[in-house]
Formats: C-alpha cells, structure tokens, sequence
C-alpha cells in the first residue's frame, strides 16, 4: 500500500525531472545556456507577483480540464473531448454574461453554472452513445471538439455578435475578475476562478472516494458486468460519469471566460486546454490532489517559458519542445516505473 | 532411470511470501507426472520457474541431467519443454494456425508461408488425434479446443516434455475423457508429462507418479499405483479429508421459489429454457444436473434479473418476481453465488472489503445520504473474512490478488450474510481444491437448516448427489425428472442428462 502511494509521487517527480534534464541537454545542443534557460523560466513563472499572478490564472482552467479527464479515467472512460466541452463552456458563460442583466449574486453563480450545464451536455452526448449503442467514447468525443469549435464560430459571429470576430465584453456582474487581486498582481489577469477550480477538486476528491455515487461509478468502470449483477444500473452510470466530466471542462470554459479574457473570439485552433488536460490528469496519477500539482507545474511551465526567449534568448519552438519532453515523460512513465521495479528488486 | 527433467531444491520468493520452498520434482521420461496441491500452494509458480518465467532464489533446474539457466521461455522451449497455461494464451481473431506459428513464423522469402504451415498444423493435429481444424478461428472453437491449439503450439515448437497446469478445471466431463486420450497418445509418442491437479481422481486414472506440494513446501513424491484418493488429499491437506457431505435429512417447508412455464432466450436471441417448471422449497437443497448449454444460466440469470424472460412467471415466498431488475430480485431476498466469479461475482480491482458491499454499499450502515462509511465497510469485512476464513493479507488487498478458492469464499460470505430466502448457487466449487469444496458444501448445508431455500447447478455429478436434497435434471431448457439422490447413480444421471425419459433409465437399470 505504502509503497504503492510512493510510486505514484516518485514516478511523476522523476519524469519530470528527465524532462527538464533533456530539455537542459537541447539547449546545450543549440548552445544556448540552459541554467540561464531555466532561471528565465522561473523567472517568468514565480519572478515577481504579476508573474505568479499569470501562472494561477493559467493554472485554473488546467486543474479544472485536468479534473474533467481524471474523472473520466477513473470510472473506465477515456474523455478526449475535454477541449470541445471548454469550449461550449466557455459559450455558454459569455452568453449568460452578456445577455442577462441580474444582480452580481445572481448573475455569476447562474453563468457559471449554465458554463457546467453546457459542457455536462456536451458530455452526456458520448455518455449516451456509449452507454446506449456501444460507440466508443474517444471517436464520439474528438469529433465533437470540432462541432464544438466551429458552431461557436458560427454561434459568435452571427448570434453573440453583429458579424464581428468576437463578442462584446461581459457584464461586470458577471465577471470573475477582481480589482484587488488585480492590484496585489501588478495587473496580472489573476480572478477568483481558482477558488472554483480547488473547490471542483475537494468535490472529485469527495464524489470518488466517500461517496455511494462514486463507488458505484468506478465499479462500473472497472466491471460492468459485476455491476449489473450487484444491481447498479450500468447504462446511467456511463452517462453520469461523462456528464460530471463535461461539467468539469465546461467549468475551465467559464474561467476563460469570466474570468480570464471576458469575452470569447472566433477561433481557427483549439485552446488546447482540454488536451493539455489529459496530460496534467497522467502527471496527477488520476486523482484530486495530482491534478492540482500537475496544473500547477503546467502552469508555471506554460507561463514561464513566456519569458525565456526575452530573457535568455531561447526560441519559443525550443520552449515548447521542452515542454513536449516533459510531458513525453511524464507519458512514459511506466518505463521510469519499471526501471524503479528493477531497482528495487535489485536491492533484495 | 533416466530423469528427463529435474527441479531440485528450488526456492521462489515473492514480497512478503514464499511460494515454494525446498521443493523437488524429478520427471521420468514417458510418464506422466501428477504435481498435487491445494490452490496456493505454489503449484503454477514451481512450473513457471521450469518454463523460465521466474527465476528461483535457490535450487536447481536439469535438463537430461545438464544443469539448466532457465533465464526465458525461450530457453525452456530450445530445451524441449512447453507449457499449457491455466489461462489460455491465444489471440481470438486469429486461426489456429496463424496463432501457432506466433513469434516462429516460417517464411519463404521474407513473406510467411501460411499454406505449409497450416498443413503442418493439421498433420501434427492429425498425429495425436487432437481434431483441431487448422483454418478455424479461435473465437469460433470451444474451450476444450482452444486447450488443443495449445497443445499443438508446444508440440509445433518441437517441446518433448509438457507441462498442463489445471488442464480439466474448464473442460466438460467428455471434453476430460478425450483429453486423457491424448494425453496417452502423446506419452507413447515418447513425451513426458507433468499435469498440475488437484483433483483426485484424475491422477488416479491416468498419473504414473505424484508429487505433493502444501503451502510452497514439498511433501515427497508417491508411486500412484501404490496409493489411494484418501493418501493423497490427507497429504496435500494436511489432515484427513472427509469427502462424504455429512447430512441429515432435509425438512422441506413452505415453497420459496416457483418457476411456472418460463421461457428464456440467450444473448443470440436462441431460445434456451423453453417452458421450465421448477420448485424450490425452504430447508431443502434442490440440484440441478444437466449437460453445461441446457439453459441452466438462463435461467438463473432470468430468477435473478440479468436476463429477461420472455414468457412464464417465477414467484419469491408467491410473489412476482418476474422480469424485476437485479436490484429488486436482490432485495427480495435472493442470494446468488455467480458461475463465473471473476466476471460478475467480484470487482477484481475493488479492495475485498469493498466487494464485501457490492449490494449493499446504498444502505445503512454502510452508506447514509450517498456518503459511505468506510469503517462499517471495513469492520464487515474483518468479521466475514475471520468467520469464513478468507485468507488474505488484509480487507485492504484487491480481491485479483486472491487465491480462486479465497475469492469464493468471499463471495460465498456476502451472499449468505444477507440472508437470503432463497440461495443460488452456480458451479459454487469449480476450480477450488477439496478443502475449500468441504467448507463450501458444508456452509450450503448449514444455511439449508436454517431454513433457506438452495438452488445448486452444478456439472459434477458428484457435488449434486452429495449435497442434494432432489435433484432436478435439465435438458435442451426443460426439467425432464425429479429424482431422489439415494434412488440414483451417475449412471442413471448421465443417462436421463442426455435426454432419455426416466422411463428408459429404469429399464436400464433393471437389466443391470
Ligand atoms: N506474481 C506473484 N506475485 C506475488 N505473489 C504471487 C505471485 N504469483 C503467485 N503468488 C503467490 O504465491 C502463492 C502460490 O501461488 P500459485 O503458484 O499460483 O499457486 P497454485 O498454482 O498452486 O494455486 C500464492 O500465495 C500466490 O498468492
Ligand atoms: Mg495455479
């Protein structure tokens, strides 16, 4: 058991360790300094409070994405579409932000939930598909990343807005945004959205591991069959399980949202936050607490590496080239897993 | 005498367990060669450290005397030796022969020759009387034939010494019977045989020699000719076994279950029960015998809620239970000890003590609006685990990493803890050894005292005449006779299973 639980830290720790080493080794490679490289990097994640201001509003909508595919996972679903239900969440927040004009008690609470409701939604279609007919949740889910993307194109230029690239601003009502975070990050775009994104932690943390919901969600995952037998209604709980996991997503889309940018744009690509979530879901091993490290780490790499083609002269396509290393270990840590098993066996 | 393989003091290890100690076996050439043991007792891990998948800590291996490194599978099979796994290794899609050939394809010019090599296949198929069409796909074949493309694909690699671990636990009686003729055709083609068991009388019938393992220590090695069923459970027990089910007569009560003219379809939509009446009344054990494919699943899955019927009604204590979900069916009181234990008894990546609740985790105390109270789970579990002696680490261990014998018994306790009217138990003894088969029908027994109805199916003759209050016969969907197990035989059974009128079995019998 013990040892169990120090795997699960001591892979993640390590293949990120590799990552940064290998990413050290390329710098070295294209002569450029790597512990200049890095101190940038730190630099442009933690440096001063604007910087650490950027890195927790980029860490949000990561735990909240991160959350939405661990959820999936642990219940024996495999939701690629984290980035479509962002997306639809994010819609659905600027909508409610700017078409109603309610009290900010009001107004917040019901954007955001309506941001859950639509990437639920956009859940439940795959949930019901699998559950239903036996499609298979990956091929329903990645295509319906592009009906997302590009129905709110459509939806932004000729409903939200008068043919224009993007929507008006919303509401100050409906706005995640503070002044005073604002003043203590010298102006970063720092909101209250991290207080939601722990918070939808703490509630995946409590759903799969206390409670009945939860059982039964991950029985489903693990054996369909035994728990149909034990009574459970198989089909629902498919459903339910995408549905939560939506939800998580379409709360990322809100933070973009209501938080962040306050408005939403056509877009030709993805935010790519639902992809980088399943990688920050793998680094997190699957669980609340993981996840929320994971987007931390992501976070500050995603923020920092901002910095370092100023500072210390890197490209941008090195920087990401170390991250894709990062994350390629992180990926491949059953190898890094096997080779502790070996260590292990050796000490013996 | 000339040994053709040799183990000699071999010692295994695993974290916190030590599968085999001290443990030697010495194989003549052209025997075959019984090695005997409880489940867990290290049978699987002693044959998998000859195959090359463990290494042992300590001991020796030879091969024709030549001390051996088994480092790899590899290197067993250049020596001769191959395995037939517990569990199949077989890729479904595939033909026999392409799955053969897997990992040693022949080849003419870089392409595989596929054409030669089914004709080898066959031949060799041919040569020991396997029957296996070398074209077939696995998925279409049954199991005993899945076992055979097995034993081809060691014979294709050239393996002169076989080893089958549990070869009959999935086969059916006649699946058994051809499986010892093989067998004997192998050994006079000159191979040797190691076949792991722990059924008796299988190493009666057809074992040269045995060898005694009990919880990893080896026991010796007897002359089978020279021994008898009784010798060989006491030592691969440890104690005398008894293997007649001490009973007193049952005092049927009040009728529990009725199953009126029931008709079920299977997943194929085929019909299977075909107009089934059936009666189970409290304090008696009613067997159902029959040929595996008769309908008994469907119909247990049509009592208890997994499948729906089409036509027909089956009463609990008179009332409809019908076409209820499993739940409902569950909470009316019924019990079920599924056939199939790793596919719908347990949720194998659950802690035991998590399967524990596996209908029960909604209710108090073990869950109070949604939240579960993992103290009551587990203090449950601690108590059915001591009570039905289910040895495991601890309730936190994940129920995969259980023994077979130990998962039923965990099941066996949950079910029974409920306190069900009605019990159903399916194959409640399949693949376990004869301690935990004692232990299970004697808890059948003490729940029929106490007043529970118990619906037992079962494809050994012996479990249903030993334990059985009546036996109901089953065949193509239908009850065809209702006997009394003092006033048959296996005989008689075998007979009235395979579908002849009881009319006819009496005659037969008289004749005798
Ligand atoms: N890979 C393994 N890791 C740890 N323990 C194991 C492993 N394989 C078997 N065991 C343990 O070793 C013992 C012997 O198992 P096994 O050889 O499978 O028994 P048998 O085949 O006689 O039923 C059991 O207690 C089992 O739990
Ligand atoms: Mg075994």
């Amino acid at each position: 058991m013990t040892s169990n639980k120090m795997f699960n830290i001591l892979v993640p720790v390590i293949s990120v360790l590799i990552g940064l080493l290998s990413g050290a080794v390329i710098m070295l490679g294209f002569g450029y300094n790597p512990i200049e490289g890095y101190a940038a990097l730190w630099e442009g994640a933690f440096g001063d409070m604007y910087f650490v201001g950027e890195t927790v509003r980029q860490v949000t909508p990561y735990i909240l994405t991160g959350l939405a595919v661990a959820f999936a996972f642990r219940t024996g679903l495999f939701n690629i579409g984290a980035e479509g239900q962002v997306i639809v969440g994010w819609l659905a927040a600027i909508w409610v932000g700017i078409t109603f004009d309610l009290p900010m008690y009001i107004h917040l609470p019901f954007a955001v939930i309506v941001a859950a409701l639509a990437g639920a939604i956009w859940g439940f279609i795959p949930g019901l598909l699998k559950a239903r007919l036996g499609v298979h949740e990956v091929i329903v889910t990645i295509m319906l990343n592009y009906v997302a993307l590009y129905s709110s194109n459509a939806l932004i230029r000729s409903v939200l807005s008068d043919n224009q690239d993007k929507t008006d601003k919303i509401a100050a009502t409906a706005s995640l945004s503070s002044e005073w975070l604002q003043n203590l990050t010298f102006f970063s775009r720092m909101h209250y959205g991290i207080l939601i994104a722990v918070f939808a932690a703490i509630i995946m943390w409590f759903l799969i591991e206390r409670t009945s919901i939860g059982y039964e969600l991950k029985s489903v995952g693990y054996n369909q069959h035994a728990s149909k037998y034990a009574g459970m209604n198989v089909q629902r709980n498919i459903i339910l399980a995408m549905v939560i996991s939506g939800a998580f997503a379409g709360l990322a889309g809100a933070m973009e949202g209501l938080g962040t940018y306050g408005n939403m744009s056509v877009s030709s690509g993805f935010t790519n936050l639902g992809f980088d979530g399943i990688a920050v879901a793998l680094l997190g091993a699957n669980t609340a607490i993981g996840v929320i490290l994971a987007a931390f780490l992501f976070g500050a790499l995603k923020v920092g590496a901002l910095n370092m083609p100023t500072e210390a002269g890197v490209p941008n396509e090195l920087v990401d080239i170390i991250i894709a290393l990062i994350i390629f270990f992180v990926a491949s840590s059953y190898i890094i897993r096997w080779v502790l098993l070996r260590l292990k066996k050796g000490e013996k | 005498m000339d040994y053709v393989v040799e183990m000699l003091n071999i010692r295994k290890e695993f974290p916190g367990i030590v599968a085999n100690d001290d443990i030697t076996i010495q194989l003549k050439k052209g025997e075959i060669h019984a090695l005997l043991g409880e489940n867990g007792a290290g049978k699987s891990t002693l044959m998998n450290v000859l195959f090359g998948l463990y290494h042992p800590e300590k001991g020796e291996i030879r091969v024709k005397g030549k001390p051996v490194n088994m480092t790899d599978p590899n290197v067993a099979n250049d020596h001769g030796i191959g395995m037939v796994h517990q569990h199949f290794m077989l890729v479904e899609p595939f033909t026999v022969t392409q799955n053969i050939i897997l990992g040693a394809e022949p080849t003419s010019m870089g392409k595989i020759d596929l054409r030669k090599a089914e004709k080898e296949v066959q031949e060799l198929s041919n040569k020991y009387g396997l029957k296996v069409d070398a074209r077939a796909k696995i998925q279409d074949i049954s199991v005993g034939m899945q076992q055979r493309v097995e034993i081809l694909k060691t014979l294709y690699r050239g393996a002169d010494v076989l080893i089958f671990d549990e070869p009959t636990a999935v086969l059916t009686p006649q699946e058994i019977i051809e499986l010892m003729q093989i067998m004997k055709s192998l050994i006079a083609e000159g191979k040797s045989i190691i076949l792991i068991t722990h059924k008796l009388k299988e190493i009666m019938q057809i074992c040269d020699r045995c060898t005694v393992i009990r919880k990893g220590k080896g026991i010796g090695t007897v002359d089978v000719a020279d021994s008898s069923v009784d010798e060989l459970a006491s030592l691969m027990v440890g104690r005398d076994v008894s293997f007649k089910t001490q009973k007193t007569p049952a005092q049927p009560k009040e009728t529990i279950l009725k199953v009126n003219n029931l008709h079920v379809k299977d997943s194929r939509k085929v019909e299977m029960v075909k107009g089934l009446n059936l009666e189970v009344r409290a304090g008696e054990i009613v067997g159902i015998a029959g040929v595996d494919g008769n309908g008994q699943s469907e119909l247990i899955e049509a009592i208890t809620g997994l499948k729906k019927a089409q036509k027909g009604s089956i009463e609990l204590n008179g009332k409809a239970i019908t076409n209820l979900s499993p739940r409902k069916v569950t909470e009316s009181g019924v019990g079920h000890i599924p056939q199939d234990r790793h596919k719908f008894g347990l949720v194998l990546d659950f802690p035991i003590g998590e399967n524990i609740v596996l209908q029960t985790y909604y209710k108090k105390p073990y869950s109070k609006y949604k939240v579960l109270n993992y103290k009551e789970i587990y203090d449950k579990a601690e108590k059915l685990i001591k009570e039905y002696d289910v040895r495991t680490p601890s309730v936190y261990t994940k129920a995969r990493a259980l023994s077979g014998g130990n998962q039923q018994k965990a099941i066996i306790s949950r079910e029974v803890d409920r306190s069900p009217d009605l019990l159903i138990a399916a194959q409640p003894t399949r693949g376990l050894d004869v301690g935990a088969i004692e232990f299970i029908h004697q808890k059948l027994i003490e729940e029929r005292d106490k007043g529970r109805a118990i619906l037992l199916v079962s494809f050994e003759l012996d479990e249903i005449l030993d334990v059985s209050d009546r036996i109901a016969v089953v065949f193509d969907g239908e009850i065809v006779a209702n006997v009394k197990p003092e006033e048959t035989n296996e005989q008689k059974l075998g007979l009235l299973m395979a579908g002849s009128s009881e009319e006819k079995v009496g005659v037969v019998n008289d004749l005798e």
